[in-house]
């Protein structure tokens, strides 16, 4: 408000001036009001957590000029929320955060829209898959894991996953699929429950994301076996005993062929135009500087790959294609 | 014995701390914006956390947690206010808290139900604390043995002793029941991930949300019963002053039985975590059938007001101990605060009672004081609240069906929900007026989606065979209550004729 002062004193037109001088400031595109936050999710969830991480980042560094209101519609596995946002077209002021459901509840449910409803924004990270044992199964290695079910009857392993017909069961189905053995697939509302459920010994084994299980694996509750990426991890910080995200091996170098990573990314309402959508790939380029940020990646164990623009929909476009074929092998798709 | 001692000595650590003064304001801030958020219907203790949640982002993890967990208090507290004076619900746990709180506040009552209702929450966190306090690594690991099977029996043993202990008709109560429960199907199958009853309306893919339900069943409900009445409230006489408390106070030693019974279902429904609603239910299904004053419970018994309230404070303060220990919420504020540990950089599970001993005895501590706080702070505003009930109906109705509006649109941002409420709103009164108890069906519409979900994955685990509910001791113990429970009224009626008694209807 101080150079708004200065302009004004003495100008005749002082209103027009400032208008001006506001102008050239700020020459792209600028949010007016409040920013809804679209969370197709519930609350306390991975993207939750995210988007509540990247909500409080925003106000601490004064990153934004108007607020960010973060709002839950998980209705639907998450197609109220991304109805929402085909539905407010043009509206800049909205943005959503994504899991792989933007892929699988349509597929799944039939809610009739489609990533390429939404106007897409930027790539923030990628989320890793982990398969856990309990820690006091005999099981030291994800081969002698893969052993063990191979060796059993059908439908012996229990495997607790998030959710129905998602990212959790897709893995499981791959994992199935890759042994040539039945497990039996078992959906918990979120991933904090099955890592519960693991350590209490309800199911053989989860697919948790990183963040859910850390502690669990700290407290040598649970046990990494493998990790479900192309290449290990980079975080070498000592988790238990002497072991680090880095000393998780992949699944396919433990002879499990299953790859699966699950995007976080930002999509924005259809008809927004260029400047806004540039707008929120900077805003995101900002947070990703802070060590808030860098600190969250961290003790999740993120994949840190960022994409915007024609890169990103390629990455969406070929992730689509992907998600089509594997829940149409397992039979995924709602017969309409 | 060596644990407890040192547990001792974390507590006193944890007491320097909170009693801070700077933390002892963030107490008083927090206990006073949580009772505004219970008294507001919709609002409610998770989201009053989850907007409220980014405000505490630039402070010590410690004084974030004691600001947050006393909103949740101050929540906890505030859900009474509105059920006693209005009949409605700002929690699912306070439902049984207007069965008996409402008709004595109608009855003049209200300051006595309110003091009865906040010093029976403060006694039943109290109670939960000290066992936190005592127990803690131990519960944790009882906490584990509950699988889906063990949920599923918890759930059962609420929905049978709610068709047995019932002074209602055991087929009303089912009728209203299963009404709930259809309900309670709509939207997605968590089981299979695909949509049921929804009939291709995108509205319905929500479900019926529950606070959408109570709100239009109760609030909307009383005000077209009041109306059709007469356009008064009947509480209009009450003369409340701060004499009121003593006096009720003086009466609540009587009740130490129910009392103690209510701290203990409360634990162990926190503990379970079947969580607060369940545990409200059942306390007072059971002392309803324990009382002397048993049958008169639905007519303004003070002893129906302590015993739904102090389970549900013991049981949403013993929640808090799977979600530090085990990262488990008990509830949908503790699942909020969750969020927020994370963020914090804190990991909730076992080892943070190792690796962040200062923040978990801080929180510990603050529990204390901050009940304390709350109680002090609700109880010299009693003549406030009860005062509202002295303002005229035709300018509270308006204002009534106002905050109901805005809470049922508060909860998913969503106009469709408003008319849902409406809709509720008649059904509630129909149902009122042809007898049937709306409890049962709150109750299959909060705990049925849960209930079920539990039931299937057991029966996924166990390959669809049923024995899996009578696998294990602790499994086989709880459905085998569930059951004696369920079918209550025929035990007492073959006690009756085995005496040779003239056989009562129970």
């Amino acid at each position: 408000m101080k150079h708004l002062h200065a302009l004004g004193l003495g100008a005749v037109t002082a209103l027009g001036m400032t208008a001006l001088s506001m102008l050239p400031a700020a020459a792209a595109w600028e949010p007016t009001k409040p920013v809804e936050f679209i969370v197709p999710a519930g609350t306390g969830g991975g993207a939750d957590q995210m988007a509540r991480t990247l909500q409080g980042i925003i106000a601490k560094h004064d990153l934004m000029s108007t607020q960010l209101v973060v709002i839950n519609k998980s209705g639907g596995a998450g197609g109220e929320g991304f109805l929402d946002v085909k539905g407010a077209k043009g509206n800049p002021h909205k943005i959503v955060i994504t899991l792989s459901n933007l892929f699988t509840t349509p597929l799944a449910t039939g809610i009739p829209f489609n990533w390429k409803d939404l106007t897409p924004v930027a790539m923030l990270a990628l989320d890793e898959f982990v398969l856990w044992v309990n820690a006091q199964e005999p099981y030291k290695t994800a081969q002698e894991y893969e052993a063990a079910i191979k060796a059993a009857p059908d439908n012996t392993f229990k495997m607790g996953g998030t959710g129905s017909k998602q990212e959790d069961q897709i893995i499981t189905v791959a994992v199935q699929k890759a042994l040539g053995k039945k497990i039996t697939y078992i959906p918990y509302k979120g991933g904090g429950e099955v890592a519960v459920q693991l350590v209490g010994g309800h199911i053989n084994s989860s697919v948790n994301n990183p963040i859910e299980a850390v502690s669990q694996w700290r407290g040598d509750k649970l046990r990494p076996l493998c990790v479900f990426d192309s290449k290990t991890l980079p975080y070498t910080d000592k988790i238990q005993g002497d072991l680090s995200w880095s000393s998780v091996p992949t699944c396919k170098s433990a002879g499990l062929d299953v790859e699966y990573l699950m995007l976080r990314g930002i999509f924005m309402p259809p008809g927004v135009s260029d400047e806004q959508v540039a707008y929120f790939v900077d805003l995101f380029k900002k947070v990703r500087e802070t060590p808030e940020w860098q600190k969250l990646m961290k003790d999740g164990a993120f994949n840190q790959t960022f994409m915007a623009g024609d890169e990103f929909k390629a990455w969406l476009e070929q992730s689509e294609t992907i998600h089509k074929g594997l829940m149409q092998e397992a039979g995924f798709i709602a017969g309409n | 014995m060596d644990m407890i001692l040192d547990n001792f000595n974390h507590l006193y650590h944890g007491f320097g701390i909170a009693s801070d003064p700077f933390n002892i304001l963030l107490m008083a801030i927090g206990i006073l914006l949580g009772v505004i958020i219970g008294v507001l219907p919709g609002l409610g203790g998770a989201n009053g956390v989850a907007i409220l949640l980014p405000l505490t982002f630039s402070m010590s993890p410690t004084s974030a947690i004691i600001l947050l967990s006393c909103i949740y208090w101050g929540a906890l507290f505030g859900g009474a206010i509105t059920s006693v004076l209005f009949n409605i619900p700002g929690e699912p746990w306070s439902v049984a808290t207007t069965f008996d709180g409402h008709p004595m506040a109608r009855s003049g009552r209200a300051g006595e139900a309110l003091t009865a209702a906040f010093t029976s929450s403060f006694v039943g966190a109290f109670f939960a604390i000290v066992m936190i306090t005592l127990i803690a690594p131990l519960v944790a690991q009882f906490a584990l043995q509950f699988g889906p099977a063990e949920k599923f029996a918890v759930y059962f043993l609420a929905f049978a002793s709610f068709v047995g202990m019932s002074k209602e008709p055991p087929a009303k109560t089912i009728v209203s029941m299963m009404i709930g429960f259809a309900l309670a199907c709509v939207g997605l199958d968590m089981v299979t991930g695909q949509l049921r009853l929804t009939f291709g309306f995108t509205e319905l893919l929500n479900g019926f949300d529950f606070l959408i339900a109570v709100i239009g069943l109760f609030g909307i409900g009383e005000i077209l019963l009041t109306m059709e009445e007469g356009l008064e409230f009947r509480g209009k006489a009450a003369k409340i002053d701060p004499k009121v408390v003593w006096k009720t106070w003086k009466t609540l030693p009587k009740f130490w039985v129910t009392s103690l019974r209510s701290c203990v279902i409360g634990c162990w429904m926190g503990i379970t975590p079947a969580g607060a609603t369940p545990a409200s239910f059942m306390s007072y299904g059971i002392a309803k059938r324990m009382s002397k004053n048993g049958k008169n419970f639905g007519n303004g018994e003070i002893e129906g007001v302590v015993a739904p309230e102090t389970a549900a404070h013991a049981a949403g303060t013993a929640a808090m101990l799977p979600m530090l220990a085990l990262g488990v919420p008990g509830s949908p504020t503790a699942a909020v605060l969750l969020g927020g540990l994370l963020i914090w950089g804190l990991q909730p599970g076992p080892m943070l009672f190792v690796e962040q001993a200062e923040f978990v005895w801080g929180l510990i501590a603050s529990m204390y004081l901050g009940n304390i706080v709350g109680l002090i702070l609700v109880l010299t505003t009693v003549p406030l609240f009860a005062a509202i009930l002295r303002i005229p109906f035709s300018i509270i109705a308006p204002v009534i069906l106002v905050i109901c509006a805005i809470g049922a649109y508060t909860v998913n941002n969503n106009v469709f929900d408003v008319l849902m409420m409406m809709v509720f709103g008649v059904l509630g009164y129909l149902l009122k007026k042809t007898n049937y108890p709306l409890a049962p069906l709150v109750l299959a519409i909060v705990l049925g989606p849960s209930a079920e979900e539990a039931f299937r994955q057991a029966l996924l685990y166990s390959g669809g065979a049923v024995s899996v509910f009578w696998s294990n001791g602790l499994v086989s113990s709880i459905m085998g209550l569930g059951v004696i429970a369920g079918i209550w009224p025929l035990i007492a009626l073959l006690f009756a004729k085995l005496r040779g008694t003239s056989a009562q209807p129970a």
